[in-house]
C-alpha cells in the first residue's frame, strides 16, 4: 500500500526548501477524529494538484479563537504572538486552512500584531485550483443527489463568504438545495464562541438539533459543510435524530476529494 | 405678532428642555470609554446604503417596506416642519414657496407621505394589538415597553392627522394657496360647505397642533425607545466597518503580553505609575461611548433576539435585553457617576444584577443579531467584553471553558493532546 507523504515545514527548511503555502491544519483537523478525515482528504487534494505546501506539525498551536471568545484575551494574545513568531521563522506568506475560525483569526485579528498573510479558506482554494485547471472533477459523481449546504457563521456572516462553497457544490450535483435558513440568515450550529467546550445553558433544545431539523426538512441525502466545528455539531444532530442511514454529512473538501480525476 | 411671540416662547421652552436633555446625555457619555472613529468617506457610503436606503430593514420585506415608507416620509416631512418653524418665527406663511415649481413637488410629496405614514402607523398599531408577533415578547419586554411603543405610534398618528388637517383646511381657508396638495384636496372637497372663516380657524388649530406635537415628540424621544428617530442614522454612520468576525484588540492586555514575551523592553515600555484599568466590562463605566450609543439607539424591534440561536432554543440570552439593560443601568447609575466620579459604587453592576453570566455564556458569537440589526448595533462584541471581565478579573467561567483554557495554556490545544500528536493524522493517507 502506498501512502501520501505530508510535507512538514521544519523538514522542508532543513532541506533548504521554502514551500509556497502553509496548510494550517487547526486543532480539530489535528485531533478530532471526524475532522482528521477532512485533513486527510485535503492533503490528498493538495498532493494531486501538486501544490507546493507544508504543515507545521508539532510547531502548530491553537490560533487562539476559542480562548479569545471565551474571554481570555491574555492567553489569546500570547498564542497570537507565539504563532506569529513561528510563521515569521518559516517566512510564511500564504496560509490555507479549512477551519473558518482559524481563517477569521488569521485574516482579521492577527493583523493587529503585524501578522499580515494572504489567508485562503479551503473552499476558495479548491475553486482556485479547479479554475486554474490543476484539479479536474468527475462531475457525474453526485448527479441527482440532493445536497444541502450549511453556512458556517465564521465564513458567512463573519466574513461575507457565501459563494465559493455553492459554486463547488454545483460542480458535483445539479440538485443543490438551500436550507430554510441559509446564507446570511443561516442558523448557527451551536459550537462557536467556545460553546463546543462547555455544556449548553438551560433551555429547551440544543442548537444543533434545531439546525438539523432544517436539514431533515430539506429532504437532502447529503449535508455539506465547510467548517470542522459545524461538522462535529451536525454529526451529533444526525445521531440524535437517528438519521445516520438517511443523511450523511461531509466537508466540501471530502466531497471534492472523492471525485477528483486522477490522470 | 402675538402668534409670533407665543411661538417663539414655545420654541425657546422646547429648545431649553432639549438642551437640558442633551447636556445630561453628554455627561453620561463622558462616563464611558473611548472608541476611535475614522474613515469618514466609507462611513458616509455605509450610512447612505443602510440608513437612508434602509437595506437591512428590508430583510423582512413586508414590514421592511412599511418602515421604509415611514422613514422616507419623515425625511420629506421634515422639510415642511422646518418651514413651519421659520414661518412661526417670522410670521410668514409657507415661506419656502419662493422656490416655485419645486415647492409644489415637495409639498405634494409631503402631503402624500403624510397619508401613507398614517396608513402604515394604523397598520403597525393594528399589528401590535391583534397579531401575536413573537419578537415583541420576551422576558425583557414589560408592560411599560409596550406602552412606550403605543405612545410613539399614537404620537406619529396624531402628527399625520394634524398635518393632513392643516393642509385640508389651508385649502379652504381663503388664503392664497401655495404648493400642491393631492391628498388633502380630496379631503377638502368634503368640507367645501364650511365657510372660509371656520376653515381658517381649523387651519390655525391644526397648524398649532402639528407644531406642538413635533415639539413634544422631540422632547419625549430621548426618554423613549423611539430615540432611534434621532439616533439611527448617526448610529449607522458610527458603526464598525470591519468584518463582523473581527474582535477588537485590548490594548491594555497587549501591553502586558508584550512585557511577558519580551522582557528586555519591560523598562522602556512600562509607565508604571498608572493604575491598571479593569479588564473587560463589568458595569456601565467600562463600556465604550459607542456601546452606550447602541443602547440608546435600540428601538426594541427584537430582530436580533428573533434570530439568536440561544434564544430560539429556549435559553435566557436575548441580545435585545443586553441593549435595554445597558440603557437602564446607565439611567440608574449615571447620575451617581457624574456626581461622585468613577469610583462611585452602588453595590450593583450591569453584570449579575442586570445581565447574568448565564446569559453571557450562552452566546455562540454567530453574529446573527449584529447582522440583523437594522441600525448596525453590535451585541456580540459587548458580550465578549463581559466574558473578558469574568475570565480575567474574576477567573469565573463554566468548567468546560476553564478546562479548554488550561489545555491551551499547557499544550496549545483546547484538549489534552500533546503537540507531537498533531502529526498522527498524516499517517496512512491512501493514494
Amino acid at each position: 500500500m502506498e501512502y501520501i507523504e505530508v510535507p512538514i515545514m521544519s523538514e522542508c527548511f532543513a532541506k533548504g526548501q521554502k514551500p509556497e503555502y502553509l496548510f494550517w491544519v487547526g486543532c480539530l483537523g489535528s485531533f478530532d477524529d471526524r475532522a482528521k478525515k477532512i485533513s486527510k482528504a485535503f492533503a490528498r487534494i493538495l498532493h494531486y494538484a501538486k501544490v507546493d505546501y507544508a504543515i507545521l506539525g508539532k510547531d502548530e498551536s491553537c490560533c487562539g479563537d476559542p480562548v479569545r471568545r471565551a474571554g481570555n484575551e491574555m492567553l489569546y494574545q500570547m498564542q497570537a504572538f507565539t504563532n506569529i513568531e513561528i510563521l515569521k521563522m518559516y517566512e510564511v506568506k500564504k496560509i490555507i486552512t479549512f477551519c473558518p475560525h482559524c481563517f477569521n483569526t488569521f485574516k482579521n485579528e492577527y493583523t493587529d500584531f503585524e501578522g499580515e498573510y494572504e489567508v485562503i479558506h479551503s473552499t476558495d482554494f479548491l475553486l482556485q485550483l479547479i479554475n486554474e485547471g490543476k484539479l479536474k472533477l468527475n462531475t457525474q459523481a453526485f448527479e441527482n443527489e440532493k445536497i444541502a449546504y450549511h453556512d458556517p457563521c465564521y465564513l458567512g456572516r463573519a466574513n461575507n463568504m457565501y459563494e465559493s462553497s455553492r459554486i463547488l457544490l454545483d460542480m458535483i450535483t445539479n440538485k443543490r438545495v438551500e436550507l430554510k435558513r441559509c446564507k446570511s440568515f443561516a442558523l448557527c450550529c451551536g459550537a462557536g464562541g467556545a460553546q463546543m467546550f462547555k455544556e449548553a445553558e438551560k433551555g429547551n433544545k440544543e442548537v444543533f438539533i434545531e439546525r438539523i431539523e432544517d436539514v431533515i426538512e430539506s429532504e437532502s441525502k447529503v449535508l455539506a459543510t465547510a467548517c470542522p466545528y459545524c461538522m462535529v455539531m451536525l454529526t451529533d444532530g444526525i445521531k440524535y435524530k437517528n438519521k445516520e442511514e438517511d443523511i450523511s454529512n461531509f466537508d466540501i473538501i471530502e466531497l471534492i476529494s472523492k471525485y477528483i480525476q486522477i490522470d | 405678532m402675538l402668534k409670533q411671540i407665543v411661538f417663539i416662547i414655545v420654541l425657546l421652552i422646547t429648545l431649553g428642555i432639549f438642551s437640558y436633555t442633551l447636556r445630561n446625555l453628554i455627561l453620561l457619555f463622558k462616563q464611558t470609554k473611548p472608541f476611535p472613529i475614522k474613515d469618514f468617506g466609507k462611513r458616509f457610503l455605509m450610512m447612505l446604503k443602510i440608513a437612508i436606503g434602509q437595506t437591512k430593514i428590508f430583510r423582512k420585506p413586508v414590514t421592511g417596506l412599511m418602515h421604509a415608507l415611514v422613514f422616507w416620509g419623515f425625511c420629506v416631512i421634515t422639510i415642511g416642519s422646518l418651514e413651519m418653524v421659520i414661518d412661526g418665527i417670522s410670521g410668514s406663511e409657507r415661506i419656502f414657496s419662493f422656490i416655485g415649481i419645486f415647492y409644489n413637488f415637495i409639498m405634494a410629496s409631503d402631503d402624500i407621505f403624510a397619508f401613507i405614514i398614517l396608513i402604515m402607523i394604523l397598520l403597525f398599531i393594528g399589528r401590535r394589538l391583534f397579531l401575536n408577533i413573537k419578537r415583541f415578547t420576551g422576558i425583557e419586554m414589560s408592560h411599560k415597553n409596550h406602552i412606550d411603543a403605543y405612545i410613539a405610534l399614537s404620537m406619529i398618528m396624531l402628527l399625520m392627522v394634524s398635518l393632513l388637517g392643516m393642509n385640508t383646511f389651508y385649502l379652504g381657508s381663503g388664503n392664497e394657496i401655495k404648493g400642491f396638495y393631492p391628498v388633502s384636496s380630496i379631503f377638502a372637497s368634503f368640507f367645501s360647505n364650511i365657510n372660509n372663516n371656520t376653515q381658517y380657524i381649523l387651519y390655525e388649530f391644526f397648524w398649532w397642533m402639528h407644531i406642538l406635537l413635533i415639539f413634544a415628540f422631540a422632547n419625549m424621544l430621548p426618554y423613549s425607545k423611539h430615540f432611534h428617530v434621532f439616533l439611527s442614522v448617526p448610529n449607522v454612520f458610527l458603526s464598525r466597518l470591519e468584518p463582523l468576525g473581527k474582535l477588537y484588540n485590548m490594548e491594555n492586555v497587549a501591553k502586558e503580553v508584550k512585557l511577558m514575551m519580551n522582557p528586555e523592553t519591560a523598562f522602556t515600555a512600562s509607565d508604571s505609575n498608572t493604575v491598571p484599568e479593569r479588564f473587560g466590562v463589568k458595569d456601565v463605566e467600562d463600556v465604550t461611548w459607542k456601546n452606550y450609543f447602541d443602547a440608546l439607539c435600540c428601538t426594541q424591534c427584537g430582530r436580533c433576539t428573533d434570530v439568536c440561536p440561544a434564544n430560539i432554543t429556549g435559553k435566557k440570552l436575548s441580545p435585545r435585553k443586553l441593549m435595554m439593560d445597558l440603557r437602564a443601568r446607565m439611567n440608574e447609575k449615571g447620575s451617581g457617576l457624574i456626581k461622585n466620579g468613577k469610583e462611585f459604587n452602588d453595590n450593583k453592576s450591569l453584570i449579575k444584577d442586570y445581565f447574568t453570566s448565564e446569559e453571557i455564556w450562552a452566546c455562540t458569537t454567530c453574529n446573527a443579531c449584529a447582522n440583523e440589526c437594522p441600525v448596525n448595533i453590535n451585541h456580540p462584541s459587548l458580550i465578549i467584553d463581559m466574558r473578558r471581565y469574568l475570565v480575567m478579573e474574576e477567573s469565573s467561567a463554566p468548567s468546560g471553558i476553564k478546562a479548554a483554557i488550561t489545555n491551551v495554556e499547557n499544550n496549545g490545544a483546547p484538549w489534552q493532546y500533546s503537540p507531537e500528536d498533531r502529526l498522527l493524522w498524516t499517517k496512512e493517507i491512501n493514494l
